[in-house]
């Protein structure tokens, strides 16, 4: 079991033709994901040739449009790699084409952009996950996103995390021990994003396939302080946790556009004894994410 | 990115929101001559000389003053100019005064505070504001929250005007002014105007403190504090004229330009990283086993073998630096590209101090082949935590 990704799910890649698009839509097809067409505006008509797990040749058509993918090729969730400025029009012809999911990996989308895609959603059953995100995986069956897909096992940790790296290092630390995943969600460093902490964790708390939650917040934002507060009234599996960034200055912005402290909200103190009171067990360091999560099994 | 009140103010004008006459001056000839001009076209003989610094608390710091006169004007601007403006928002030493602006001086009735944020809970652009004018909104916040107003602009409506007169009703606009309809009318066409600004100008931040109103009842903007949303930077060519270098850190700067993203701190260990969170954290680690970090460094997912150079000579070349630690966990960012950054780096540059490097992920046996074969003196770490203690322990060892 996981949630929101998996053998059903049928992925466009926006921006296939892209350097970045084409590298890792061929990463994803060749992790077995079942990545069924392409869409670069001006490029329909072409093929997007690339090799499956097996080693077997995978030819795509590309698109014009995401409701060519949608209507011709059956997707249903998109997966975009279109540049910063024309990142949010991408997401929102995603969700008038009728995907459900929508996983925005792009980095740098202006925040004003971000707020006009947030009120689009508010009409639209789809899900959001990113933007400025490693992305999805459930390992063994579906990889959407960025993220090295060897270091992933299947099984019953629910990952959750505003930075990519620090997913790799959770997921790394738990296989390493053993703990396999049943998903991980990259839910990305903007201010301004999709599904938040609250969200992924009201999924894994009704996925029957997931044990356990660990969770990776950072400075900045609130965003952690309410799914604390969520945590303590509605969580019924164990969750452990991790804030980056106890050292960071304040009112620096340190790398993501989220992570900031201001008005000296948002500090790593306030978030750790937040989720220490809700429960939540709460790695010492970064090099402890996974043996924090093995002593609540 | 941050800029200065005078071009906060030339961005005011534009969207019609009523501000003081002034001009910018970068000498203090050129200030005297801009307060010459003032008193000539007010009739007035006060001014105001501003410095214009990045950070805020200005006043307090002795950076404003009203003159009277244009022999009091250039006295101040000489005393303004070139000082070391230290404010609540500065660093110790603070910050070197290179412009000014000179601005006519105002009859002022009230001062209000006016600010436009992202919230981020509520996913939109909040409009604040407060009778309490000229005192920080932080302040406020904590001891009076009920003395802040905030209404949210929905993005496709854009700020109604039923919204700005709430705001204006609730701060009394009309209250003391001789023409109270006028007051209203002035405020909230202003508002209307900054709600327009703030988006089309992609702003994250912009603060009006104090916002006056003037004996007569007009409405004007006396401050300009904005801040624009660098990651819409590529829509506006016009914003590479306002940045001012002088401003912001010359090493961050430089990192921004190859790409990387940089932050000093006080310690002494260098970090280089992938991915903010796992910066981050490598911070956090270090400090853990009793170390400080010199720098919040992440070279990205994407970093070629020449911005890996570059981010490795820039921490090399920092006098501070006693230790350095390199924590890469690759997922699209290779192992051996790493491996190859920090090798010419260190053949360029030498390498003095200890190194202690962890690879993990993509092309990890590639870049550990390169690293050992380079002949450098590096201590390889298993896995992070062991690489933090090696670290914080040589750099102890060696001091």
């Amino acid at each position: 079991m996981s949630v929101l990704v998996g053998k059903e799910t049928k992925v466009v890649f926006q921006g296939i033709t892209g350097s970045a698009g084409s590298f890792h839509a061929a990463q994803c097809i060749a992790y077995g994901t079942d990545v069924v067409a392409g869409v670069t505006p001006n490029r329909g008509g072409e093929t997007f040739e690339a090799k499956g797990p097996t080693g077997q040749a995978v030819k795509l058509p590309v698109y014009d449009t995401v409701a060519e993918a949608v209507k011709l090729a059956g997707a249903n969730t998109s997966c975009i790699f279109v540049p910063p400025l024309g990142a949010a029009d991408a997401i929102l012809e995603s969700l008038d084409a009728g995907c459900n999911l929508v996983v925005c990996i792009t980095e740098g989308i202006p925040v004003m952009d971000m707020i006009r895609v947030r009120r689009a959603l508010e009409s639209s059953k789809a899900r959001l996950i990113g933007p400025n995100c490693p992305g999805i995986i459930t390992p063994g069956s579906c990889k959407i996103g960025i993220m090295p897909g060897h270091i992933h096992r299947p099984g019953k940790i629910g990952v959750v995390s505003k930075s990519g790296t620090l997913t790799y290092e959770a997921v790394g630390q738990l296989t390493a021990l053993g703990l396999g995943q049943s998903t991980c969600i990259g839910i990305g460093g903007d201010p301004v994003g999709g599904l938040d902490f609250i969200d992924c964790l009201k999924l894994f708390n009704e996925d029957e396939g997931t044990e356990a939650v660990i969770m990776m917040g950072e400075i900045g934002g609130n965003a952690e302080i309410d799914a604390a507060h969520w945590i303590k009234a509605n969580m019924k599996k164990p969750v452990a946790g991790f804030i980056a960034g106890g050292t960071a200055p304040a009112g620096k912005r340190m790398g993501h556009a989220g992570a900031i402290i201001s008005g000296g909200k948002g500090t790593a103190a306030e978030k750790i004894a937040a989720l220490q009171a809700a429960g939540v067990k709460v790695a010492p360091t970064p090099a402890e994410l996974g043996v924090t999560l093995k002593s609540l099994l | 990115m941050n800029i200065h009140e005078y071009q906060g103010k030339q961005i005011f004008a534009r969207y019609g929101i009523p501000i003081s006459k002034g001009y910018p001056a970068f000498t203090v000839e050129e200030a005297e001559a801009a307060a010459k001009k003032l008193i000539a076209e007010t009739g007035s003989e006060v001014v105001v000389i501003k410095a214009q610094i990045h950070a805020g608390g200005r006043g307090k710091g002795g950076g404003v003053k009203v003159a009277k006169g244009l022999a009091a004007a250039k006295e101040h601007a000489s005393k303004i100019l070139g000082m070391q403006l230290v404010t609540h928002q500065t660093t110790a030493a603070g910050q070197k005064v290179r412009r000014l602006y000179v601005e006519q001086g105002q009859d002022i009735k009230r001062e209000l505070y006016l600010g436009m944020v992202v919230d981020r809970e509520k996913r939109r652009v909040a409009v604040m504001a407060s009778t309490e004018g000229g005192v920080e909104i932080e302040h406020v916040a904590e001891t009076s929250p009920e003395k802040i107003i905030t209404e949210h602009i929905d993005p496709l409506l854009g700020m109604a005007a039923f919204q700005a007169r709430k705001i204006a009703y609730a701060l009394k606009i009309g209250e003391g002014s001789p023409d109270p309809k006028k007051s209203v009318a002035q405020f909230v066409k202003t508002l209307m105007a900054l709600g327009e600004l703030f988006v089309k100008e992609d702003c994250s931040l912009c603060e009006v403190n104090p916002l006056i109103v003037t004996s007569t009842g007009d409405i004007v903007a006396l401050d300009a504090k904005l801040n624009l949303d660098e990651n819409a930077e590529a829509r506006h060519p016009e914003w590479a004229a306002l940045r001012d270098v002088d401003e912001e850190d010359p090493v961050e700067l430089e990192a921004k330009k190859t790409g990387l993203s940089y932050v000093s701190l006080e310690g002494n260990i260098g970090c280089l990283v992938n991915g903010a969170g796992l910066a981050m954290s490598t911070m956090d680690i270090i400090k853990h086993y009793g170390g400080e970090p010199a720098n919040f460094l992440d070279v990205g997912g994407g970093a070629n073998k020449e911005q890996v150079t570059k981010a490795f000579k820039m921490i090399l070349s920092s006098d501070k630096v006693k230790g350095i630690f390199v924590n890469i966990f690759g997922g699209i960012m290779k192992c051996d590209i790493i491996a190859e950054g920090v090798v010419s780096a260190t053949k360029e540059l030498g390498l003095k101090v200890p190194l202690v490097v962890r690879l993990e992920g993509t092309n990890v046996e590639e870049g550990k082949k390169i690293l050992q074969s380079s002949g450098l003196a590096i201590q390889a770490a298993d896995n992070m935590g062991d690489g933090a203690r090696k670290i914080v322990a040589l750099v102890k060892g060696a001091s």
